[in-house]
């Protein structure tokens, strides 16, 4: 290889160390990179670069090689090993390999993307079914494509990142209101100019403090305001509802909503998202949604585990009323013990507990991990309003005597960071 | 007072609740640099002068505003719309 061929990465040419030109694109995150670690240098552990050496079961994996509860997962039906789930994965990668290497308009639609888009729309009640190789790709796709330049894209201020990033691909004008707020939505909609089409986004469930949307009043108000509605229920399908669709469903405004976009990485408990619809012209989204035709469908093995546990999930009521058993006990425990709770009542499978700092924070997840169990830590921006907390999601497979020992450890981490006295 | 004039003094008012530093304002002031404001608080600033006017700043529009003085241009441009 000649002098003149090498790379500008090459290690072995000093001269390139360091650009001539501009400055390191790096030097933004600096900021970011000094506040971790002056963190980690107070010798904590690293909340975002934790392994799971084992997973034994739902709840329980080896961290650290210890046994560890885990109450951080999303995995809230507990479906991730269940045997028929589990064997069906094994089904499909026997009779259709690892993976399809293309995408759903090309040659990535086997029979498997087809059988789990039917058990969607089965388990919905809809006449169409649209799988994406993630959740965070429906959304992408959906926001990015439904609206045009001349439309308006109508959201709750604590949306997903997901719905965000879909609005920043694409073209629509976004209009924002308070997070939870039917009046200020009401206003907002009666703002709008009369040209362009809407579209108002919802979440059923809010990931970060496991809040749920009064549905109800506002998908009433962006009707009257002639908007369409997409409701995300990522955190809600499965155990809201009669039949476990969701937040929209138990609210009562199923014939009202036009899209429900949805996950497999929850209560599915695998990986993939879609959108489920009656618009008669909801398939034409297959040839226009560019994160749907740019990228590669999922697994076969996926899709098979997915579609079977879809249909599981459909009559799984003695797990839904477990769950809730489990949240509303959580809640109610880490409140006598005097933890301050983002909502008022156990409103979902998320109980968040609010912190004052990023300091307490981290020491009391660490504590927390030490006494062997799991919880998501959240810090600002991926929360509202700033805030620091340590998020619990419940499975419908802890046992009420996991849920004892984790109260027995919340309470033991609070003394030994001194934030229960 | 001009419109403009009596627009611009509506948004100062507007801001100093938000004005923690007490930072002195004047149509250069930008909101990211001077004010040190972070996506939160522009959040709840923008709602808050939307209601004022009863207009709709979109996120596209946000994005282009950066000082008091183009806040004041959209406001005005945006009520002469309506």
């Amino acid at each position: 290889m000649t002098e003149a061929a090498r790379t500008p990465m090459d290690p072995a040419d000093e001269t390139a160390v360091g650009p001539s030109h501009g400055r390191d694109l790096f030097s933004k995150f600096d900021p970011l990179i000094a506040e971790r670690e002056a963190l980690l240098s107070t010798g904590v552990r690293d909340p975002f670069g934790l392994v799971m050496e084992e997973v034994l079961s739902p709840t329980r994996a080896i961290i650290k090689g210890k046994e560890t509860i885990l109450l951080g997962t999303y995995n809230y039906m507990g479906m991730t090993f269940d045997p028929d789930v589990v064997q069906a994965g094994k089904d499909a990668l026997d009779a259709y390999g690892s993976g399809t290497t293309g995408s759903r308009v090309l040659n990535g639609t086997y029979q498997g993307h087809r059988e789990v888009e039917e058990a969607l729309k089965d388990f919905y009640g809809t006449d169409y079914a649209m799988v994406f190789s993630t959740g965070y790709q429906a959304n992408l796709g959906l926001m990015s494509t439904i609206a045009g330049k001349e439309d308006f894209i109508i959201l709750d201020a604590d949306s997903h990142a997901s719905i965000y990033d879909g609005c920043a691909l694409g073209n629509a004008q976004i209009v924002r209101f308070r997070h939870n707020s039917v009046e200020d939505l009401e206003k907002r909609l009666r703002r709008l100019p009369a040209e362009g089409g809407r579209l108002v986004v919802l979440e059923g469930v809010y990931s970060m403090l496991g809040d749920i949307a009064p549905l109800k009043e506002m998908v009433e108000v962006s009707k009257a305001a002639g908007a369409m509605v997409a409701v995300d229920e990522a955190h809600g399908m499965g155990f809201f509802g009669p039949n476990g669709r969701g937040v929209f469903e138990e609210a009562g405004v199923a014939d009202q909503v036009d899209f429900v976009i949805g996950t497999f990485s929850k209560s599915v408990g695998t990986v993939g998202g879609f959108i489920v619809s009656n618009h008669p012209k909801f398939e034409v989204l297959r040839l226009v949604c560019r994160p749907y035709v740019f990228t590669a469908s999922l697994p076969p093995s996926v899709v098979a585990t997915a579609a079977t546990s879809i249909r599981k999930l459909k009559f799984a009521g003695n797990k839904r009323a477990h769950l809730w058993e489990n949240s509303r006990r959580l809640h109610k425990g880490l409140r006598d013990l005097g933890f301050d709770l983002a909502t008022p009542e156990a409103q979902s499978a998320i109980i968040a507990v609010l912190l004052p700092d990023q300091e307490m924070t981290v020491r009391m997840w660490q504590a927390l991990l030490e006494a062997g169990v799991y919880v998501n830590m959240a810090r600002p921006p991926a929360t509202p309003a700033g805030m620091y907390l340590l998020r619990c999601s419940l499975c419908a497979d802890h046992t009420e005597q996991q849920v004892g020992e984790i109260l027995g450890m919340f309470e033991a981490a609070g003394r030994a960071t001194g934030y229960l006295q | 007072m001009t419109d403009r004039e009596e627009t611009l003094a509506r948004v100062a008012q507007l801001i100093e609740p938000f004005n923690k530093k007490g930072v002195e304002l004047n149509e250069g002031t930008t909101f990211a640099g001077d004010l040190e404001w972070d996506s939160l608080i522009v959040m709840d600033f923008v709602a808050t002068v939307e209601d004022e006017f009863d207009i709709l700043i979109t996120m596209n529009m946000q994005a282009e505003i950066e000082t008091v003085g183009q806040l004041v241009d959209a406001v005005e441009n945006l009520r002469n719309e309506g």
